[in-house]
């Protein structure tokens, strides 16, 4: 149970180096992506004036407050509330965001399924588990928005935030076929026919 | 009791935001006493932070989680109060709208198919406004629940049939919580309808979601269930944000309702760690909020 401090972009070979149950802590660069904003740049053509080769995308829509532009707010938004959300809807963009934008890391809670995690062992990325719910206490690790593309897609725009000591968080599915929603979700299923004993349920 | 609209509105505003910032107390005792009695190491690591989250959310007055959900207002109308019911709804839709773009939240509501988002919180049929009448004299209460879609896309309805008995119940609940695992950020208040008709059902799981920790159903039944049920979910092991652990669910609450010989059904409904609510009470003397 190592624990990485990274700063993206990383290399394939910093991507297979985190195991199940390691700890990460990011700093620098971080984009944020969503239902939409896939949905867009995967099913409707749309690309993105970003480079996310080796980065690292975290499942959000935040809150944010539209300021004036200055070095604080250099996209001209302030955060006023970044959480993440549930990973699960996202599942078959896990791929092209390898595939095609080389990203190496997806930030997210509850887990991705196993086509996600194929494709972390094809093309090395991983998956860290953040802990859902927890956005007042998430927004302390971002130090600003730095830039936004596709903001047509508002709140679910592609969000480029610049963070530090953002974690720890969790490895919670790796390249070498570790997963921890699938450990944990295979021992409730066996913990199934107790409870229902404990039920009663005949 | 006349009930001034202009204070509605004020109302709804406020109790958005409140209940985006204010984890009611019912909600931070389950903490407690879930915190007192997990076993495994990395779930205690993970109640821990959404305690932090909790006291980092009061201290910098940022919201407890980014989702805004889905805005439900429950207005309880005792007896003696005048109110112009077309514009008390009026006056909550304003109300919603006016928090959103006020303290500049994030507007989490969309058409069904067009997907556009009018950055104003509210849309057709929302927010969803549930009026029920009370057997308490010149009181009018308002309860706002901001729903998180997390939790709320993990719902389900079974028409069972009657020769499936109590355990099709039983076993429904189990294997929606395996279903769901950590999508719906654990842990949860799992509500589970019983009877009715297949949306009063589904209704009923949700007002049991939504219900105060330490609350019981009325029914001595539905009660019974709720004891059973909440062991044998917190036995699974799916714990706090499906990363295991014995804290899966604060509770399961039931609510109950007649249904036809023929009937069985069940919903299950869940809400999530960040169980928000906020309250307001309208009396004679002035209003006072709450949770």
């Amino acid at each position: 149970m190592a624990h990485h401090e990274l700063s993206p972009a990383l290399t394939e070979t910093q991507a297979r180096a985190l195991r199940v149950n390691d700890t990460v802590t990011l700093n620098g660069t971080l984009f944020g992506i969503r239902d939409a904003t896939q949905i867009h740049m995967f099913d409707r053509g749309r690309k993105t004036r970003f480079d996310l080769s080796g980065h690292a995308v975290i499942h959000t829509a935040p809150n944010v407050k539209k300021v004036e532009k200055s070095a604080a707010f250099p996209a001209g938004y302030q955060p006023s509330c970044i959480g993440t959300t549930t990973s699960d809807r996202m599942e078959r963009f896990t791929r092209p965001l390898l595939a095609e934008y080389g990203v190496r890391l997806v930030i997210g809670k509850g887990g991705l399924r196993d086509d996600s995690m194929k494709a972390f062992g094809e093309m090395g990325g991983a998956y860290l588990a953040i802990v859902g719910g927890a956005a007042a206490l998430e927004t302390t690790w971002v130090e600003a928005i730095e830039d936004v593309d596709l903001d047509d897609l508002h709140p679910e725009s592609l969000w480029k935030f610049r963070v530090r000591g953002f974690g720890p968080l969790v490895v919670a599915m790796d390249s070498h076929g570790g997963s921890l929603y699938s450990m944990v979700n295979q021992a409730a299923r066996e913990q199934r026919a107790a409870a229902l004993r404990a039920l009663g349920v005949r | 009791m006349r009930v001034d609209l202009q204070q509605v509105e004020e109302a709804a505003k406020e109790l958005y935001i409140r209940a985006l910032k204010l984890l009611p107390p019912d909600i931070k005792q389950g903490f407690d006493r879930l915190v007192a009695d997990e076993s495994n190491a990395g779930a205690q690591r993970v109640l821990g932070t959404m305690l932090k989250n909790i006291t980092v959310a009061e201290d910098t007055q940022t919201l407890l989680c980014q989702d805004t959900g889905i805005p439900i207002y429950n207005v309880r109308i005792g007896r003696g109060v005048e109110v112009d019911g077309f514009g008390l709804q009026e006056a909550i839709r304003r109300g919603c709208a006016r928090s959103t773009r006020e303290y500049s939240f994030r507007s989490s509501i969309v058409h069904p198919t067009t997907r556009v988002n009018d950055q104003t919180s509210t849309g057709r049929g929302v927010p969803i406004i549930h009026v029920e009448f009370a057997d308490r004299e010149n009181i009018l209460e308002i309860e706002m629940i901001p729903k998180g879609s997390g939790s709320e896309n993990n719902s389900w309805l079974k028409m069972a049939i009657p020769a499936e008995g109590i355990d099709a119940i039983k076993t429904f609940v189990i294997d929606c919580v395996l279903d769901a695992g950590g999508k719906t950020c654990p842990p949860t208040i799992v509500g589970v309808g019983v009877g009715g008709t297949s949306d009063l059902c589904v209704h009923l799981a949700k007002q049991a979601a939504t219900r105060a920790l330490g609350s019981r159903c009325e029914d001595p039944e539905g009660a019974k269930l709720e004891e059973a049920l909440t062991r044998a979910v917190n036995m699974l092991g799916v714990g706090p944000q499906g990363l295991g652990g014995d804290s899966t669910a604060f509770a399961v609450h039931v609510e109950t309702a007649a249904t036809h010989i023929t009937m069985n059904p069940v919903a299950v409904n869940m809400q999530c760690h960040s169980a928000r609510r906020a309250r307001v009470t309208f009396r004679p003397g002035g209003m006072e909020y709450g949770f």
